[in-house]
């Protein structure tokens, strides 16, 4: 009953571009996701605060490689993206590997930082600064876990599927998703980071 | 050790043996779901329940759906209601009525959450699926997949909320959760946890489905149809779901970091340790004064249709109508700190919110006047649906001036969470909301179902429904001057006690509207070959949907049509070429459509079964429930063959059976 993916592309009953419209929407949503937990950092963070601050255990050399981890992971994920416009399989998955990697040594270094807070005293249930804290960083930490997995996804199923309308239109969703994270982590590194440790 | 991880705080105490009236509801609510279990295996049905609707991504049938989904719980929601008011009609001086304040809590509580998300949400989903597509000239919404998912997430809060009521509790907090009581400190029970996970459950459903509606709306429209040439329903959804994507995930945050105070012992919302209940405040109104424009701008689109086809004549203003959707779209974000004046943020915040809230007025004043006069020296035929358009002026009327006298700041202080203020948002969404969705679903029922309602049952039931709203919501407002609080179980001023009894015999004439209403489904349904509309165009319809056969094949249009007016349909009739493809001999094309899918349903199934365990601290199963909803999401992207072709032939049949039956009518 279905007919050659030449046929499906055409006669789909959407259009490529419907899709990936979509995935902007949804994007924009998660936007209002982060802007809801920058706003309640911002407010939570100075008011009635009690018990150690932040200020006073941050790392930013940690935070800096980590930053390094994530913006790497991008360009990596650019160049598999670049591979697969040019139908080159196996490099798109070497790419995608490498991304993972470097996305899979930020979160270590994330979940290291949180345990080494916690030892030190400033744990989520201390202070509503911590809970901000721990709760719009960790939001992040999350999205980049899904997007981990999501990369995972798509090495294995590239083999299977091939490169194809779909399996391209998947990659131009993490390539959004991804970046989205990216911009997310940098208002993170700032607002979060670099104006508490001043 | 595994016991607890299994079962967390669940034991068998959570079921109130002892309460007769919760078990006697839960009892009922039982046999009544396996009673359909039992008939669906009795009439060997369960391939065709599946297969044709479980697994359906066809969206008129996800609208029916929605459809029986907001029915059932409007019957829920209004069983809490019998019990409020008799509780409040009887509990005067020194009788204390028969419900303990614990229990009555929660009614209240169920009440609000029960009838804003799982009657009107619902309901509201039920029209733009049945309504949008066909509106528009689609096949299909853009992603049909992910309209089942969302359904079925709905379905699956619907139903944690429904459990909450044998297995534990229910939030006794009111509707919106305020903090500290929602705190663990305050409410240590699982109330507020039920609350917390049937509606970020839900919620994530209206996110998504809110996506689709606005891919569907803006990437979907078939050739010619500009933006200014849309039906305005489809501009009123248009909006009222971006006001959904906008609205939605602040509700998923501000419930999230609830459930992170209650689980994880963080001090987000808590009275001590920095918390600041007021950010709860302001978020979950952020969310919620949108939510109330996201319920009644679909409403003033049916309204527009409405109005439109039983007068006869081409909308009036039609370019203001679409701005006054988009201004008040606009305006309804900045509006939300009228919902707490009394927080104390000082004079100069609260002018500047009440004067927003006062400025919604004029294009809401726009969209009524325009409606005014489409039925000016228009040929009115008052079929049921217009009759409910004409309740619905006066009682928006009434709604909306005692909302713009609680716009002002001073006077708000004064009925503040009175019953006043509870008249005033039944008046709004009963009478704006609700009305204006009953006159959607009588009109677009024959194009769903394929016969109509019965118009002397229909009316009956309208005549009940709109004098009970009066006698049971206008006592209310007296009762808030005379400074009568909402929520109260019992008062021990004597004097307020006559208007409750009214305003009781009100509810009671409400729930004989609701009867007759399911009289009117089962005479309609018993007489559906004579109430059967063979024309696909029942109500000399204005635009596309009423193109073709009531209810409309799977695939909507055999040929996708081409627009050049905004009531193409009606100016097609005028000049004698209502059918667009009316030859025989006419060269069908296969269409391409969507496969069924149960993944939409599993999906929702291991959310629900996430959604209980984390109500009850039970980590395996929550465990098992998400990794559930991952491998079920997993295992679909990896399936390519999600769509099919209709042969030409299958198309060609389908549409000359069609049009012999409406030679036949004539």
């Amino acid at each position: 009953m279905h007919g050659e993916a030449m046929v499906i592309d055409t006669h789909k009953h959407n259009a490529d571009t419907t899709d990936v419209f979509g995935f902007w929407l949804y994007i924009m949503s998660d936007c209002i996701l982060f802007g809801c937990l920058f706003a309640t950092f911002l407010v939570l963070h100075s008011t009635g605060m009690q018990g150690p601050a932040l200020k006073n255990h941050l790392n930013l050399y940690d935070v800096l490689m980590e930053t390094f981890f994530l913006l790497a992971s991008n360009f990596t994920f650019c160049l598999a993206l670049l591979n697969m416009n040019q139908s080159k399989l196996l490099k798109v998955q070497w790419w995608l590997l490498i991304t993972f990697l470097l996305g899979a040594g930020f979160i270590t270094m994330e979940v290291n930082e949180f345990i080494h807070l916690a030892i030190a005293g400033y744990r989520w249930d201390i202070s509503a600064q911590a809970s901000s804290f721990f709760t719009l960083v960790g939001t992040h930490g999350l999205h980049v876990s899904i997007g981990l997995l999501w990369i995972l996804l798509m090495i294995i199923q590239l083999p299977i599927m091939k490169i194809t309308q779909t399996t391209k239109r998947r990659m131009t969703y993490l390539g959004l998703f991804w970046n989205f994270l990216d911009i997310v982590w940098i208002f993170v590194f700032t607002i979060v980071y670099l104006m508490e440790a001043i | 050790m595994l016991e607890h991880l299994l079962l967390g705080k669940l034991t068998l105490d959570a079921i109130p043996f002892h309460t007769p009236i919760i078990m006697g509801a839960g009892l009922f609510m039982m046999v009544a779901f396996f009673a359909v279990l039992l008939l669906i295996t009795i009439y060997k049905k369960w391939s065709y329940v599946w297969n044709d609707w479980v697994a359906s991504v066809d969206h008129k049938k996800i609208g029916i759906m929605y459809l029986m989904l907001s029915f059932v719980m409007l019957l829920r929601g209004f069983s809490d209601v019998v019990l409020m008011r008799s509780q409040q009609a009887l509990a005067a001086g020194n009788a204390m009525g028969y419900l303990p304040p614990e229990h009555y809590d929660q009614i209240f509580s169920a009440h609000g959450v029960i009838m804003i998300f799982f009657v009107a949400m619902p309901f509201m989903f039920a029209l733009m699926n049945i309504a949008i597509p066909l509106q528009i000239g689609a096949r299909d919404v853009a992603y049909p997949y992910l309209n089942s998912v969302s359904f079925w997430l709905t379905f699956v809060g619907a139903m944690l909320c429904n459990v909450s009521l044998v297995i534990g509790k229910f939030a006794e907090t009111g509707w919106l959760a305020y903090p500290p009581l929602s705190e663990l400190y305050y409410s240590p029970g699982v109330g507020v946890d039920y609350y917390i996970w049937s509606l970020q459950i839900a919620g994530v459903g209206t996110l998504l489905a809110g996506i689709n509606f606005i891919a569907t709306i803006v990437k979907m429209r078939c050739k010619g149809m500009t933006f200014m040439k849309m039906p305005v329903f489809v501009w009123a959804v248009l909006c009222a779901m971006i006001l959904v994507v906008l609205a939605f995930p602040v509700l998923t945050v501000t419930l999230a970091l609830l459930a992170l105070d209650r689980t994880f012992g963080m001090h987000f919302f808590t009275d001590y340790a920095g918390g600041n209940i007021m950010m709860y405040i302001n978020l979950i109104w952020v969310w919620g004064h949108p939510e109330v424009y996201i319920l009644i701008l679909p409403a003033f689109g049916v309204f527009s249709e409405v109005v439109a086809t039983f007068s006869q004549k081409k909308l009036f203003g039609y370019t203001t109508m679409v701005w006054a959707i988009v201004i008040i779209t606009f305006l309804s974000f900045i509006v939300w700190l009228h919902h707490f004046f009394t927080m104390g943020a000082g004079a100069d915040v609260n002018t500047f919110f009440g004067i927003a809230t006062m400025i919604i007025a004029i294009p809401t004043g726009v969209k009524v006047f325009n409606w005014l006069f489409t039925m000016y020296k228009g040929r009115i035929i008052l079929s049921s649906p217009m009759l409910w358009v004409t309740a619905f002026f006066t009682t928006f009327a009434i709604g909306g001036m005692s909302g713009v006298m609680m716009a002002i700041p001073p006077v708000d202080f004064q009925v503040h969470n009175s019953a006043f203020l509870v008249a005033h948002f039944h008046n709004v969404i009963i009478g704006g909301v609700l009305f204006g969705y009953f006159a959607g679903a009588i009109y677009w029922f024959p194009k769903a179902f394929g016969f109509c309602l019965d118009e002397k049952w229909s009316k009956r039931a309208f005549v009940f429904w709109v004098t009970g709203f009066y006698i049971a919501f206008m006592p209310l407002y007296v009762l808030g001057l005379n400074g009568f609080m909402r929520r109260v179980n019992h008062y021990t001023d004597t004097m307020y006690q006559p208007y409750l009894v009214l305003a009781a015999a009100g509810a009671a004439l409400i729930l004989v509207g609701i009867m007759l209403q399911i009289v009117m489904l089962y005479v309609s349904l018993k007489n559906r070959y004579v109430l059967r509309d063979y024309t696909g165009d029942a109500w000399n319809g204005r635009t596309l949907e009423w193109s073709v056969s009531s209810p409309a094949p799977l695939y909507n249009f055999a040929v996708l049509p081409t627009v050049s007016e905004r009531d193409q349909f009606w100016m097609d009739k005028q000049e004698g070429c209502g059918t667009p493809v009316s030859s025989a001999n006419f060269h069908y094309q296969p269409i391409h459509m969507p496969k069924n899918t149960s993944a939409g349903f599993l999906i929702a199934f291991f959310a629900g079964i996430a959604g209980f365990a984390l109500v009850w601290h039970m980590w395996i199963p929550g465990v098992v429930g998400v990794l559930g909803m991952v491998i079920a999401m997993l295992v679909r992207t990896f399936n390519t063959h999600t769509e099919y072709f209709i042969d030409a032939e299958t198309v060609r049949k389908t549409e000359l059976a069609h049009l012999q039956e409406m030679a036949n009518a004539r």
